[in-house]
């Protein structure tokens, strides 16, 4: 099978310039694919490296050396060395993120705010934000909320503008930090049965979830970052 | 949206290459080349003295380089060299295919004639000269950007900062530029008005898919508006890349002292 994520030797280290240059090791040798129809999820303690590891995949940290293998549109590119406009591409029409916050943009209506992701890749408005509503529903945010931006909803609920937002495209990879963290447990069945719908459509899904219980019932293989420590 | 997909082919609008400036033995801006894309968004960051109006004026073809040259690709398809271009030619570009909004909205507006007339000017400047269609035109311009059509034959002297702001924006696009050149264009405003502006740019920016370039000082604006970004000091870009990339994961000390400077909201 041709894997979506192909990670080999990934390295990271953060230099801190404004603490007399310390450095801080965080991981090194991570290796591991990802197939479509997959979830991987990252074990290890905090500090282990799990979200440094999901935040190089989506090419928001960069990666000291090694290589970040995506298949995009058939080809397999390397996001560790790839030019700013083609990361975006990628992100666009390949790669999902759901972070543990939400990072709304002020005064955008919560079905905007989760509808954009379809918007910016061509589906007509009203027929992104039905999709927006019916994602909604499923996560139990009322319609009286949709017209208001998030900003001042709970941290549950906009966890849960964020899930929706990260689960409306139909793309081929998905990145979870630690979608359940804040949510009750009818919530959290509800995302583990988004989880499984992905994984029907072929999605190859990396995640981090502390939840035992959740992670026993997304995982379908476990990768332990603390193989993957720096030593300091 | 085909552009999307057609991004990762098409070709630059703007491309500067090796662009220098010095004032007597002062580099205000030393060897910056970067190339922008239609519909991308490129912040410059840096603080007072970076050199990142120089760098502004000089891709604007306000200011002649010190070395290097700035070059654009016409609506015609064919990429000139700005130096070689005409003062008539270089004025016709400013009035429709570029916009540039100032800091302070009194540089880019008329402050003694009427919002309607600030913004049907640019459209008169470029032909048109049906009254009815210049004002409706006008009209809908002050409403794209959250203008009571009630104040379209008020001055901007009787405006807010925010408001003068917004109709400086519409006046900038009503030509339907490609690239828009801003100079801190949240500079002045309190911080609310701020964020409105803000969201207004945005939204404006992806719907017309505009080329920008922006220099601000803020990061939280960068971060909001911008694809890529530059951080410049002592006149050079010290680092570049994707905007969360560089914000998120900041290199170069002063970038990291610049992202460690920011409070938190």
């Amino acid at each position: 099978m041709t894997a979506m994520i192909d990670v080999t030797d990934a390295k990271k280290t953060f230099t801190m310039h404004l603490q007399g240059g310390i450095e801080l090791p965080v991981v090194r040798g991570v290796t591991f694919h990802v197939n479509p129809g997959e979830c991987v999820v990252l074990s290890g303690p905090s500090g282990a490296g799990k979200s440094s590891i999901l935040k190089m995949i989506f090419g928001n940290y960069r990666c000291d050396s090694g290589r970040i293998g995506i298949r995009h549109r058939g080809a397999l590119i390397d996001l560790a060395t790839a030019e700013p406009r083609q990361v975006l591409n990628i992100r666009r029409s390949t790669i999902g993120y759901v972070s543990q916050f939400l990072r709304a943009v002020p005064r955008v209506a919560t079905i905007d705010v989760v509808a954009e992701p379809l918007i910016v890749t061509g589906m007509a408005r009203t027929e992104a934000q039905q999709r927006a509503g019916a994602l909604l529903h499923r996560l139990n945010i009322p319609e009286r909320l949709w017209q208001l931006p998030p900003a001042t909803f709970s941290g549950g609920e906009q966890q849960r503008v964020n899930i929706a937002r990260g689960f409306i495209s139909d793309l081929p990879i998905l990145l979870l930090d630690e979608p359940t963290a804040s949510l009750d447990a009818a919530n959290r069945a509800v995302v583990v049965e988004l989880v499984a719908e992905k994984k029907r459509q072929g999605v190859a899904m990396v995640a981090i979830v502390h939840d035992d219980e959740i992670r026993h019932l997304i995982a379908d293989r476990i990768v332990d970052v603390t193989s993957f420590a720096a030593a300091a | 949206m085909a552009d999307l997909d057609t991004l990762e082919n098409d070709q630059p609008l703007l491309v500067a290459e090796s662009l220098s400036k010095s004032y007597g033995r002062i580099a205000a801006c030393r060897d910056v080349s970067f190339a922008l894309y239609p519909g991308e968004v490129l912040a410059i960051v840096g603080e007072s003295g970076s050199g990142k109006s120089t760098l502004l004026q000089m891709l604007s073809g306000q200011l002649a380089p010190s070395a290097g040259q700035v070059s654009y690709r016409m609506r015609d398809g064919i990429t000139r060299d700005l130096t070689t271009l005409g003062e008539a030619e270089r004025r016709f570009l400013f009035r429709t295919d570029w916009g540039y909004v100032h800091q302070d909205p009194a540089q880019g507006l008329r402050m003694a004639v009427s919002a309607g007339a600030n913004v049907g000017e640019r459209l008169m400047a470029v032909g048109w000269n049906h009254y009815g269609r210049i004002r409706d035109t006008a009209s809908d311009w002050l409403t794209r950007v959250e203008i009571d059509i009630a104040r379209i034959d008020d001055a901007p002297r009787t405006y807010s900062g925010g408001m003068r702001q917004r109709l400086q924006i519409a006046r900038n696009l009503v030509t339907e530029p490609r690239l828009v050149f801003m100079d801190e264009p949240t500079g002045g405003l309190d911080v609310s008005v701020q964020a409105r502006l803000l969201d207004l740019v945005r939204s404006l920016v992806a719907e017309l898919h505009l080329a920008v370039v922006i220099v601000t000082h803020d990061l939280a604006v960068a971060r909001l508006l911008s694809h890529r970004v530059m951080v410049m000091k002592g006149g050079r870009v010290i680092e570049t890349g994707l905007t969360d990339q560089v914000l998120d994961d900041p290199r170069e000390p002063y970038t990291q002292l610049l992202v460690s400077s920011i409070l938190p909201p």
